[in-house]
């Protein structure tokens, strides 16, 4: 049993130990935003301004945005720059960005911040000072991510005001030029206005500038009413080169003189290479090399094969005989795993994440009592483009290229492996083929810079097959999780007690990326399950850490992806035992929380709930909070020959807060839901003796048009801040799913992926 | 090795080929055509599609030797009315998300309606269900078919 002052104790550790992951100091900052703002270190063009490191404007009037974040089908390129127009109005078509350069002013604070292990609506001085010492954490550390949808949170003050800054400096210097009060100007589209006049073009305010302007020390942000683009469904900025090849992924890069490598890799994931024969495949056409290659960064190691062509290094991997070192995974079985998760939520009563009232003597004395347990496997991201990265060389510095979600440690993980200082090494991040936290983790790039140094002044190419990415995953944790709840004599939940168990995920990626012990809490073990709105009287949510030596990372939504699962299904589970129908008895428990009814009564409004659309069909709805957005989803469902499940209709309802771009916002949804939708139907992976079972889309399958729902998206109005819109559409789907698989059939399905058995 | 003439993109190249190499890597490494993408090397995905007489075909199963008369078509060659009003209504319905699986999808699709001018959400859900998109771009894609077909059948009718 943990105690509350121990549950303090914990969370003072993991906050100090976060503070000295930073390797830094914890000092008092200035305003985050102003603080981000005074640090330029862009380079220019000839006439280019830059007031601050986000916002560059040529003497052609043209904006170029430094792009901290990267870009994998979410669609952050068009929303940052949305951000950036809105104050600083160039015109959309003269509008664009350059990655920006690595350095702490673009370290994304909000995503660290959300780490904290505490319910929203905790107000306590522990709670409040563990954020504000995150925050000031992740300023320091300054790591560069994209993940945790969480862009458009960390920059939507900072890159409003580097605009706003900008278009003030301008105004002033126009005003100056003409003899007119500054309030008189407004900019639009690229020109400078007084009374719907224009008197100046932006390039020519620019050029009033000079080498080195200084910043005006006064503006204001518009208002929400005043919003001319931020709420309009902007075009993706570059969608046509998506359509025509030209976009560059990270597999595209194509460099004069490069060879090609592919890696075999050791069958058992994280074994090392005990001895290799490799003498026939260097024989083989094309063949330039054959080395070995060590576990790096949490990954697996193996021999790669570097050849002229790609299609020669991949045939020759078979000529290579291999033999691995004995390693932790060889003994472990997922089938066995279950067991063992389950056995730990007999033995342990865990991390307790939210505590209130007293929820043992509640049960005890309820009218109803229920139990429960559930069960998600382990899941591998297959991004569609493979892993791969692409390294030259050249003894005293070296030029990369990577689809990443993390340059700065992209940059420092290849600078490791070539002996090099990062400064010395040029990371330019290439378009993503996908991410979903795949893309956080560097084994591929530590691998390729590996391969690469080998080969001074060649540029090397790393690509990594279906099967490699599939058996060498950072794979999204198995979780068991029990539930029971006491329901009074009118059937409200008076007791809820909640428990998962599975393997942590923060210690582990802490531990392989920049070599720190592992530290607890991790929030990602419990989040969507300690952290919702629903107001029961008494409650405990608990997690149990075990540990296993699968490799585990950050799969899309991460702890959200299968607590919803879990909770959602059970607060289901409790509805029907009280006889009550799932969306009344959802509002009661959201008495106090407007946001959420609402959400929930949009999608089911927009449902039609409680009536499917037809005859063997069912209805069953799930709401969410995930990365400061809430979602509700209803799914319809029939069932297929053999019991297949067919989801025909995924109805959504998302309170985002100030929604920026209700276009990309939809394609999210739609996105988080097949995403969901493919894990809930058929995701698994298997391991035997260490060795992933599954390898390529025939056995891992994802979701094929055919089966793809309708789905729709409805927008609930609102002027709080942006919240993430990335995740937040996957947790729902899976409870969705599973509750209208209940209300048509009966049976209530408790473990992923769902299968009725026939 | 053999010395083989294919004709890609309509421009005819000899290439010296092994016989079981996929047209895949000869288009991405030989050719820098790197529009046609790599996704499962087992013809799962469709990241690869290009035409072959204008079928879709799988190049990362397909080997290059096999297609000597034929005529191939990558992403970076496919023009005509049809493709156009594909990548239009692409366009116009914001399909795209990551990008990565589109120049597949608009290979397949394309290939749909220059066979198949009005396809039935069956016809589409079996020629593009070949086609994975890991973004779920799907309802888009299916949507965006019938927009083409009928931008397609409108011209027609002018």
């Amino acid at each position: 049993m943990i105690s509350a002052t121990d549950a303090a104790m914990n969370r003072r550790h993991f906050l100090i130990a976060a503070g000295l992951a930073s390797g830094g100091f914890l000092v008092g900052c200035a305003d985050s935003a102003r603080q981000q703002l005074s640090d330029a270190s862009l380079s220019l063009d000839d006439g280019q301004i830059a007031l601050n490191g986000w916002v560059k404007v040529g003497p052609d009037g043209r904006v170029t945005v430094a792009m901290a974040h990267s870009e994998m089908g979410q669609g952050v390129h068009t929303g940052l720059l949305m951000l950036v127009i809105e104050e600083l109005d160039c015109g959309w078509d003269n509008i664009g960005f350059e990655n920006a350069p690595i350095d702490r002013l673009y370290g994304n604070v909000a995503g660290m911040a959300e780490g904290v292990p505490f319910r929203a609506d905790d107000d306590g001085l522990l709670a409040r000072s563990a954020r504000w010492t995150m925050r000031h954490v992740a300023q320091q550390l300054g790591l560069m991510m994209t993940g945790g949808s969480s862009s458009v949170r960390d920059l939507w003050p900072v890159l409003r005001e580097a605009a706003a800054v900008t278009r003030e400096t301008l105004i002033e210097a126009v005003a100056s030029a003409k003899s007119l009060a500054p309030g008189a100007l407004t900019l639009e589209a690229g020109r400078f206005l007084v009374d719907g006049k224009p008197v100046m073009s932006l390039g020519k305010a620019v050029q009033l500038l000079g080498a080195s302007p200084t910043p005006a020390t006064r503006w204001t942000l518009r208002e929400p009413s005043d919003f001319r683009y931020i709420g309009k469904p902007m075009p993706r900025k570059g969608a046509s080169t998506r359509l025509d090849g030209t976009a560059q992924f990270g597999i595209d890069i194509r460099r004069p003189g490069m060879l090609y490598a592919a890696i075999r890799f050791c069958p058992v994931r994280a074994a090392a290479v005990h001895s290799f024969e490799g003498g026939k495949a260097a024989a083989a056409p094309g063949v330039r090399g054959v080395i070995a290659v060590p576990p790096l960064g949490g990954g697996t190691g193996g021999v790669a094969v570097v050849a002229d062509r790609y299609w020669q290094a991949r045939k020759a991997l078979a000529l290579i005989e291999l033999e691995s070192e004995d390693a932790p995974m060889a003994a472990f079985s997922s089938a066995a795993a279950k067991a063992r998760l389950a056995q730990a939520l007999d033995g342990e009563d865990g991390f307790t994440f939210w505590h209130k009232g007293d929820p043992d003597t509640e049960f005890e004395q309820s009218a109803r009592q229920l139990t429960a347990e559930y069960s998600v496997p382990w899941l591998a991201h297959t991004t569609l483009e493979p892993m791969n990265c692409t390294v030259e060389y050249h003894g005293d510095r070296a030029s990369v290229w990577a689809p990443t979600q993390v340059p700065g440690m992209t940059r420092a993980v290849a600078a490791e492996a070539l002996g090099l200082e990062p400064e010395q090494v040029e990371l330019s991040v290439t378009l993503l083929g996908g991410g979903f936290g795949r893309r956080a983790e560097v084994d591929f790039v530590a691998q390729a810079a590996t391969i690469a140094r080998q080969f001074p002044g060649r540029p090397v190419q790393l690509l990594w097959s279906r099967e490699d990415d599939v058996q060498h995953d950072f794979y999204r944790p198995a979780c068991v999780s029990r539930f029971t709840a006491g329901l009074d004599d009118k059937g409200r939940i008076a007791a809820w007690r909640n428990t998962s168990a599975s393997q942590s995920i923060v210690p582990d990626f802490l531990a392989r990326t920049f070599g720190m012990p592992g530290m607890g809490p991790d929030k990602t073990t419990s989040e969507g399950a300690f952290d919702q709105a629903y107001a029961f009287p008494h409650a405990r949510v608990a997690h149990v850490t075990v540990d296993l030596p699968v490799p585990v990372g950050f799969w899309r939504a991460v702890g959200h992806s299968h607590q919803s699962f879990f909770v959602e299904s059970f607060v289901d589970e409790c509805a029907h035992a009280a006889g009550r129908d799932p969306l009344a008895y959802r509002l009661e428990l959201l008495a106090d929380h407007p946001r959420e009814r609402a959400v929930l009564e949009l999608a089911a409004a927009r449902a039609g709930w409680p009536q499917a659309r037809g005859a063997g069909r069912a209805l069953g709805l799930a709401l969410h909070e995930s990365f400061g957005t809430l979602v509700a989803q209803v799914a319809e469902v029939s069932l297929a020959e053999g019991g297949r499940i067919r989801v025909h209709r995924v109805v959504c309802a998302v309170d985002c807060g100030i929604p920026v771009n209700p276009n990309l916002i939809a394609q999210q949804m739609e996105s988080a839901v097949v995403y969901g939708l493919s894990a809930a139907l058929d995701g698994r992976i298997d391991i035997e003796n260490g060795r992933v079972q599954q390898g390529n889309f025939d056995d891992y399958p994802m979701l094929s048009l055919a089966e793809c729902p309708e789905i729709e998206t409805h927008l609930v109005q609102s002027t709080a801040p942006p919240g993430g819109i990335g995740e937040p559409g996957l947790p729902p789907v899976a409870p969705a799913v599973a509750n209208a698989v209940f209300a048509l059939t009966g049976t209530r399905l408790r473990a992923l992926p769902l299968t009725l058995s026939a | 090795m053999d010395k083989i003439t294919l004709d890609i993109n309509g421009r005819e190249q000899a290439f010296e080929l092994e016989p079981d190499q996929p047209l895949l890597w000869l288009l991405r490494d030989e050719l820098e055509l790197t529009g046609t993408k790599f996704g499962c090397g087992k013809g799962l995905c469709g990241a690869c599609t290009v035409q072959v007489d204008g079928q879709p075909a799988r190049a990362c199963v397909t080997p290059a030797a096999g297609l000597a008369g034929r005529q191939i078509t990558t992403i970076e060659g496919a023009q005509g009315r049809v493709v156009e009003a594909v990548k239009a209504a692409w366009l116009h319905l914001d399909v795209a998300q990551c990008g990565y699986c589109q120049p597949g999808q608009i290979m397949a699709a394309s290939a749909l309606l220059a066979r198949v001018p009005r396809p039935s959400d069956e016809e589409i859900d079996q020629a593009l269900s070949a086609n994975l998109c890991r973004c779920g771009t799907y309802p888009r894609i299916r949507a965006a078919v019938h927009f083409a077909a009928e931008s397609l059948a409108t011209q027609t009718t002018l």
